[in-house]
């Protein structure tokens, strides 16, 4: 059966390095997926390949929710449905709060003026910054960014969020709330793929995680068995690497 | 004669400031039409030298090259003067706009390929990720940071611009300068030459302080 993102033989070269190595995999609808492994792996690189940041080999193939992930007016389907959290924000510094959440709504979908900031407003409710809609990115602390960050691709409504290391670029004190932001999320029923070191977080919320190491990934398990019982020596020595220290 | 009556003739000042009204005008007029004109030509370049297919690409970057090479004068005499053997005839002041709207262009190109080469990545991937198009992004999203940094680079530009369109007296346009000499020829004395230098820095002085005090303001943003 393929999934709501199907993923076949996906590889990568920059260059001469080859950095996804054939990735085979199938993301079920609602369904929360932590991919995990040491940095240069490829995990960063196999979720901006979902919405084509990242150009692939023709001979691979993605789809999402049946669509392909080509290049030309499908993508701008697919990255309709597929929102994406960044390390460093990426929020727009022009822009306030409430404005940075608008602007794909009222450019991508056509959304008033109005509608689009009533819905902002509510977002920012959701993420617990309600009071920050007229202030601009510069003015906040990192875990505020980023829970707007998540708001402004929550306002496109889409069926898929990837987040790329979203708390990697936190002091450790602001991790929490924007986990705790992802925790509520996962309920949704929105697919969520989250490339992330917080391996509680994967541990309490994800229904699979993912081990990649040189651009393969080498095991897929339901957390319980990947940390209780992880079968590949590879995923043994990460495990013991990130958690025992 | 002293030399206070020679350059600081106010009786020959005073006679002279009718013409060099009268120039002002025209040199204001050149200066903002060809600063309008080369923006536009510049922003064109900047996209096609950034976002076109390569052959274009390529043209793009020889014309920007070639016009940031070529001295203003000699493209000037050249448009007034050359062009007219291939049947394009133009007035003084088309001949000087056409002239300082391909250089000015060249030079605003690179200032805006900066500003936008300036804007991280990661804008570019947040308005992509959105599903915001290619003009929608540069619109919405990188435009409006890239102007806040080339203003300074941009009104230097333009100080040049309006400075240089006192090379227009060469192809026989009554501007500043031209009006000037005339009048200096006229009464015999400089003076009229030193009111028009009075009144160029009149009018630029303030805009070279205005850059500074925008570089140092964007400056301290960054701090």
């Amino acid at each position: 059966m393929s999934g709501y993102i199907s993923i076949r033989n996906l590889q990568k070269f920059y260059g001469h390095y080859h950095a996804l190595r054939g990735i085979d995999l199938e993301i079920a609808r609602g369904e929360v997926v932590c991919v995990v492994g040491p940095s240069g792996s490829g995990k960063s690189t196999l979720i901006r390949c979902i919405n084509r940041l990242e150009d692939f080999s023709s001979d691979s193939a993605i789809h999402v929710d049946g669509v392909p992930v080509l290049p030309g007016s499908s993508l701008a389907k697919v990255r309709a449905e597929v929102g994406m959290v960044f390390q460093s924000f990426n929020l727009f510094p022009h822009l306030t709060v409430r404005e940075n959440i608008m602007l794909a709504p009222r450019r991508v979908r056509g959304t008033t003026k109005a509608a689009a900031a009533a819905q902002a407003d509510q977002l920012l409710a959701r993420v617990g910054l309600e009071s920050q809609a007229e202030k601009y990115p510069s003015g906040l602390s990192g875990g505020q960014q980023q829970r707007v960050a998540i708001a402004r691709a929550l306002a496109m409504e889409p069926q898929v969020l990837l987040f790329d290391e979203p708390t990697s670029a936190l002091d450790p004190e602001m991790v929490g709330e924007v986990l705790d932001v992802m925790r509520d999320l996962a309920q949704t029923g929105v697919t969520m793929v989250v490339v992330t070191h917080e391996m509680g977080f994967a541990r309490q919320v994800a229904d699979r995680v993912i081990f990649m190491d040189g651009g393969e990934v080498i095991e897929a398990a339901p957390p319980s068995e990947f940390f209780s019982a992880p079968r590949e020596p590879r995923t043994r020595n990460f495990l013991h690497a990130v958690l025992d220290h | 004669m002293d030399l206070f009556e020679t350059f600081f003739n106010f009786e020959v000042l005073a006679r002279s400031f009718p013409m060099l009204l009268k120039g002002l005008w025209l040199t204001l007029q050149l200066g903002a039409a060809s600063i309008l004109a080369g923006l536009v030509l510049g922003l064109a370049l900047c996209m096609m030298r950034l976002y076109s297919v390569r052959p274009v690409q390529i043209l793009t970057r020889i014309y920007i090259d070639v016009f940031r090479s070529i001295p203003l004068l000699v493209l000037l005499i050249i448009v007034y003067y050359a062009l007219p053997f291939v049947g394009v005839r133009l007035s003084p002041f088309a001949s000087a706009m056409t002239a300082l709207t391909m250089v000015s262009g060249a030079y605003t190109a690179e200032i805006f390929r900066s500003g936008i080469e300036a804007i991280p990545k990661g804008q570019f991937e947040a308005a992509a990720a959105l599903g915001l198009g290619h003009r929608q992004t540069m619109v919405d999203v990188i435009l409006p940071q890239s102007i806040r940094m080339v203003i300074p680079p941009l009104t230097n530009n333009s100080i040049n611009v309006v400075k240089d369109t006192a090379l227009a007296s060469v192809v026989a346009m009554p501007d500043l300068l031209k009006q000037a000499t005339q009048a200096q020829a006229l009464a015999a004395n400089p003076s009229p030459l030193i009111g028009a230098a009075a009144i160029y820095l009149a009018f630029l002085l303030p805009l070279v302080l205005l850059v500074s005090r925008l570089e140092r303001r964007l400056n301290r943003g960054k701090a």
